[in-house]
């Protein structure tokens, strides 16, 4: 007689009087493949933890925010963020689609021109610009976002050095009515510091003033901030064609829109509350639309959206390490997989799916990582079924930042994964190995010997 | 390790302990080692049911029984002095 499949016994004690008004969430239904490509099979070739990007995802959520804001607004240019996600495999899907690129320092910069991005599709954005830096990006004719006065200072001198006039913008930020105010990039509106540098960089001759540039905060779940800031940088536009009789090729909106991830301390699911792109398109067009420009200077809408972008299009896949019972009596489950990889469970509340069958049978437990460090902390609190050593789990929503500011912490980086259109696993980053963390250091002679 | 007498246990897996007025839900396996405790089986007889009709081994069974039993203790449904 065929065994019956053996699940771990549970008791859970029933509480009244404490389920808000929607119910509590729980993930028992097995999340077992990801575009046709199953988990088990794609765990046994490319091991565990693993990073997996849908292309499929990536193209139809870039799509759709294309069509959210070429429906209302007649000329717009998405710039892919490569701080989101700038493994070359997931840069060139966005290139693909007709994405420009919008980089933030210079290792971001060449690696856009290694991909085949010509330089005056490159917005390159940040505090940090070297003059190196500086000097390729006006001879490419990428478009500089000037972040501060140091910054525009050493440009003009750059401009005198190389015979050449770079196409610049500013940042201007602003308040838009949200709290925190991001007002450590770029001049500052209110204040005049913006208006201020437009005419030192008009004025002075040296450059083109080509654009205006906001990035007014992230994970935003408010589209009408957006409507103030597009509205505060085409009034700075129109001062600009009054005083200089010249006509901004561009508002760069900057990124920002929220994932459909959820924020801790949420009291619904984002996937439920956060902003579609139709929303936050409404906002930036209508603002854009319903200023004064004449139908021939409307400026070019530029987006610089990662996160939305990408994160619904990635999953992590990981393995029950072990189960312990705390001294409080929680259930806690240790995965292979830490905050060294999933930086953003800093701030996420992550779904967290079994990849295999269960009872509805559910229990509370804490979801820690692997490593040897007391934040380790994945999930403080989840509904999942009694998992046991060795059985898998999938991550959602985590495509964004993951993969930039994932930490080589204690254990290495896993392989990353990308599932193409017809359902295909390959292979977009080696995991990391001994001999290439080992390949990075240099030990002076004199430290080479000991004995013990 | 005894299962209270006056603890009720439904077909389902509901469980009901009046003692403390607390209320519990179990899953299939855990009802099936409840009842064996209920009728005073001990952790040899229990063990050889389990591992013949589920598919686990001895080590997984063993670790897994001894959490289940620590939480009926703790929550007060089953009791070792008994």
């Amino acid at each position: 007689m065929e065994k019956i499949r053996y699940e771990r016994p549970v008791i859970k004690k029933l509480n009244t009087g404490v389920m808000n008004k929607y119910g509590t969430r729980t993930e028992y239904t097995p999340f077992t493949n990801i575009d046709g490509a199953k988990v088990k099979d794609l765990i046994a070739e490319f091991g565990s933890p693993l990073f997996v990007m849908s292309e499929q995802t990536i193209r139809k959520t870039y799509k759709d925010a294309v069509r959210a804001f070429t429906t209302r607004y007649p000329k717009v240019q998405f710039a892919w963020s490569y701080k989101t996600h700038y493994n070359n495999a997931i840069c060139n899907v966005f290139h693909q689609e007709g994405s420009w690129s919008e980089v933030v320092s210079g290792f971001e910069y060449n690696k856009a021109l290694l991909n085949g991005v010509p330089g005056n599709k490159i917005i390159f954005n940040g505090p940090d610009k070297t003059d190196e830096d500086l000097i390729l990006a006006i001879n490419n004719e990428s478009m500089i976002h000037i972040d501060h006065l140091d910054e525009l200072y050493r440009i003009i001198e750059l401009t005198e050095e190389l015979k050449k006039r770079p196409k610049v913008a500013i940042r201007v930020n602003m308040d838009t009515g949200v709290y925190p105010m991001w007002d450590r990039f770029g001049f500052n509106y209110e204040s005049g510091q913006a208006w201020d540098a437009i005419n030192k960089i008009i004025l002075t001759d040296k450059m083109d003033l080509i654009g205006l540039h906001s990035h007014i905060g992230t994970f935003m779940l408010t589209p009408s901030a957006y409507a103030v800031a597009a509205t505060k940088l085409s009034d700075l536009a129109f001062h600009i064609k009054a005083k200089f009789g010249k006509n901004i090729s561009y508002i760069d909106m900057g990124g920002g829109f929220a994932s459909r991830n959820t924020l801790k301390g949420s009291y619904l699911m984002g996937a439920d509350t956060v902003p579609t792109f139709d929303d936050y398109a409404e906002a930036i067009c209508s603002a854009l639309l319903n200023s004064d420009y004449s139908k021939d200077e409307l400026p070019l809408l530029i987006l610089e959206s990662g996160r939305s972008l990408v994160d619904d299009a990635g999953y992590l896949l990981g393995t029950v390490l072990a189960n312990k019972r705390l001294s409080d009596g929680r259930k806690a489950t240790i995965m292979d997989f830490g905050v060294n990889l999933l930086f953003t469970s800093f701030w996420y509340e992550h779904k967290i799916s079994p990849a295999q069958e269960f009872s509805h049978y559910t229990e509370d437990s804490v979801i820690y990582g692997p490593l040897c460090m007391n934040i380790d902390v994945i999930r403080e609190n989840v509904t999942l079924p009694p998992m046991k050593k060795g059985d898998n789990v999938v991550v959602h929503t985590v495509g964004a930042y993951n993969m930039t500011q994932w930490m080589q912490f204690i254990s290495m980086r896993p392989n990353v994964v990308i599932i193409d259109m017809e359902g295909k696993p390959h292979l977009i980053r080696k995991k990391e190995t001994l001999e290439y963390m080992n390949s990075l250091e240099v030990t002076p002679a004199y430290l080479n010997e000991f004995k013990l | 390790m005894k299962i209270k007498k006056n603890v009720a246990i439904s077909e389902s897996g509901f469980i009901f302990n009046p003692t403390t007025g607390d209320s519990f839900s179990t899953n299939p396996i855990g009802l099936e080692i409840i009842r064996m405790l209920k009728d005073e089986k001990g952790k040899d007889d229990i063990r050889k049911a389990i591992l013949s009709k589920y598919n686990a081994d001895e080590s997984t069974f063993e670790k897994d029984y001894y959490d289940f039993v620590m939480m009926l203790q703790n929550n007060q449904v089953g009791d070792e002095g008994e």
